[in-house]
């Protein structure tokens, strides 16, 4: 039943003619989340236990435990994509060390995968680890990819995600999202004296470390692309203002100096420029500064909130959300400001836009029931991803998933498929809010 | 009461109750739970029994002297209503008594906005009572703004009477 409620909205929209500006798109259509209706695009997938040519202990754990737990990263991080059915690594045949680039196919052909993930973990003298990761075409009786790593011991889960991107990538049209990590804002204490710490993990919930203290309020964190900065919002000294986070050094400096309040920072994606809003009594605007430093350029000038600008995937457009038309609804603008004009009608207002990395879709959330939806870049084919109350999505680096804070006062960070509707958590300590995912992690 | 900093926390918590005590329920939205009268005879200075121990110009002084230094607003706005005019005419009156004083404005949101435009919007709501107070005569150098959007929660729950006690802004003495 369900299927069929996509099939016709999916037919309804395809008719709808391409929306002019002054013509209000329909309302977004609900969404029914249906994860069979992405079967045809579900690889199944065997991932047995890596192989060790030896048991040897690293400083990671032995290797025959290393083994183990890659294989179930891998399937952990296939699964969650929901473009895959993974099996393993626990009831499958364990392939000899010998056997890794050369598998039995006839077994695993009985066992029904199509495809075959095999690997090894190898220690060395030098107390590096070596990562090697292969899949097959079981049915055609080919390897299709392979991928080696030599890391620290302490890097495996890296290795086991990087393996996973590979195969996602080898099988999809897309690139993968496993090797990527949040940066999101930990809360902790009773409402109206919460505890905001700065804190990056993977983005399976992995690897969780605090970068601030909590002394200090802190607001919506976003990495640069090159991830060798995160933009933040501190409250430190009482004056709010936007901040920079050098990763090597933890250095901390403004974004800009003056005595007016920044916020809602976001990178361009060359990481050079950082769009932001000021807010100069009373009037809120949207504003460019290039990260490393100079006076920054004005580019709305409505009367209103003008706020949340998000770059375009090649850097030519802005996205951004004002009240200027009376209830918060979805703008875009060329880099420099011209060209403004509102792309999103819905009754419910729209607020918090974020362009996808495909270039594709603007992820928001709805105001007033805080649902995360998508629209297309002219407005047209919004619809909502989620349920329950949330804000602020930000994009899996391939445009597939998208994560968000559910629950308002007491946040999660959760994802949601964007072509299924189908919600994950992931998990932190505390309480979370203010997620951003970064794109695929430098070599 | 062995740990030194523990005592001046409760010490602290003490001073908060009874500054608590001493503020005024604000004359417009919303109403004291309850129905209790906060005290709101002596709004222009007749203290019952605090003016003997009170600092001129002080926090206490102007918790006092002024109707609540607080202001509400209706949903996503920031325009002043003839209440919050009126307590405002009372602390332009009291920061014109007390020249010296500099105070931060802060704005607030409720809860039904999103994290940014709520910053917005806080912002939006502090610049409106500043503008007001200058145009009562209070000097712009001694009004600082200061936007905390949903940040600083002052009622905890998601209903009516929890939001519209959210949507303030808050006239700050600093401390002496």
């Amino acid at each position: 039943m369900k299927r069929t409620f996509l099939t016709l909205a999916a037919a309804f929209l395809a008719a709808q003619p391409a929306f002019a500006q002054t013509q209000p798109p329909q309302e977004p259509e609900e969404f029914v989340a249906d994860v069979t209706g992405a079967e045809d695009s579900v690889f199944r997938v065997a991932v047995p236990v890596f192989a060790t040519p030896q048991a040897a202990s690293t400083a990671a754990g032995n290797t025959t435990n290393l083994a183990q737990q890659i294989a179930e990263v891998i399937v952990t991080d296939l699964r969650n994509s929901r473009r895959f059915q993974p099996t393993g690594p626990g009831g499958l045949p364990a392939p000899s060390f010998g056997n890794v680039q050369s598998p039995n196919y006839g077994t695993w052909q009985g066992l029904g995968a199509d495809n075959l993930i095999q690997g090894y973990v190898q220690a060395n003298a030098d107390g590096t680890l070596t990562v090697g990761c292969y899949l097959f075409d079981v049915d055609g009786q080919s390897q299709r990819a392979r991928q080696g790593f030599v890391i620290q011991p302490g890097e495996w889960r890296r290795a086991a995600h990087r393996c996973a991107d590979t195969i996602y990538g080898s099988l999809t049209a897309d690139s993968g999202f496993f090797d990527t990590r949040v940066v999101y804002v930990a809360e902790s204490g009773p409402p109206g004296r919460r505890r905001k710490q700065l804190a990056i993990m993977d983005y399976d919930g992995a690897n969780h470390r605090f970068l601030t203290q909590g002394q200090w309020t802190v607001l919506t964190p976003r990495f640069a692309p090159d991830q060798r900065t995160i933009t933040f919002m501190s409250y430190e000294n009482e004056r709010p203002r936007v901040y920079i986070l050098d990763m090597a050094s933890g250095r901390v400096r403004p974004l800009v100096e003056g005595p007016y309040q920044t916020f809602a920072p976001r990178y361009s994606p060359d990481s050079r420029t950082i769009v932001f809003s000021m807010a100069q009594n009373g009037n809120t605007d949207v504003y460019t500064v290039p990260v490393a430093g100079g006076t920054p350029r004005r580019l709305t000038n409505a009367p209103g909130i003008d706020t949340g600008g998000s770059f375009s995937p090649d850097g030519r457009q802005i996205v951004f959300e004002s009240d200027r038309g009376g209830s918060q609804q979805i703008y875009v603008m060329n880099a420099d400001g011209s060209g403004q004009r509102r792309i999103s009608f819905g009754g419910g207002g729209a607020a918090t836009p974020e362009w996808s990395p495909r270039g594709d879709l603007i992820a928001y959330t709805q105001t007033g029931s805080f649902r995360i939806g998508v629209m297309r870049p002219d407005g047209g084919g919004a619809r909502l991803l989620t349920r329950d109350s949330g804000e602020g999505p930000t994009w899996a680096p391939n445009g597939r998933a998208i994560m968000y804070q559910r629950g308002l006062g007491r946040g999660q960070v959760w994802y949601v498929d964007v072509a299924s509707g189908a919600t994950r958590r992931v998990p932190t300590p505390l309480e979370g809010s203010d997620p951003n995912w970064s794109a695929l992690r430098p070599n | 009461m062995k740990n030194p900093i523990l005592k001046g926390v409760a010490l602290t918590a003490a001073l908060i109750a009874v500054a608590g005590c001493g503020s005024r329920r604000p004359p417009t939205l919303p109403p004291t739970p309850g129905g209790v009268d906060g005290g709101q005879n002596g709004a222009n200075g007749n203290q019952d029994g605090w003016n003997g121990t009170t600092v001129p110009g002080s926090r206490a002084d102007f918790i006092q002297s002024v109707p609540s230094d607080r202001v509400f607003f209706a949903l996503d706005s920031h325009t002043l209503t003839a209440e919050g005019r009126s307590v405002l005419d009372a602390q332009a009156q009291w920061l014109n008594t007390n020249a010296r004083v500099n105070v931060t404005i802060e704005g607030h949101a409720d809860e039904r906005g999103t994290r940014e435009y709520n910053l917005a919007l806080g912002e939006r709501r502090a610049n409106a009572v500043r503008l007001y107070l200058e145009s009562r005569g209070v000097a712009s150098g001694r009004l600082q703004t200061v936007t905390y959007g949903k940040e600083r929660p002052e009622a905890f729950g998601s209903d009516e009477a929890s939001h519209s006690r959210n949507r303030r802004s808050v006239t700050v003495v600093p401390e002496a």
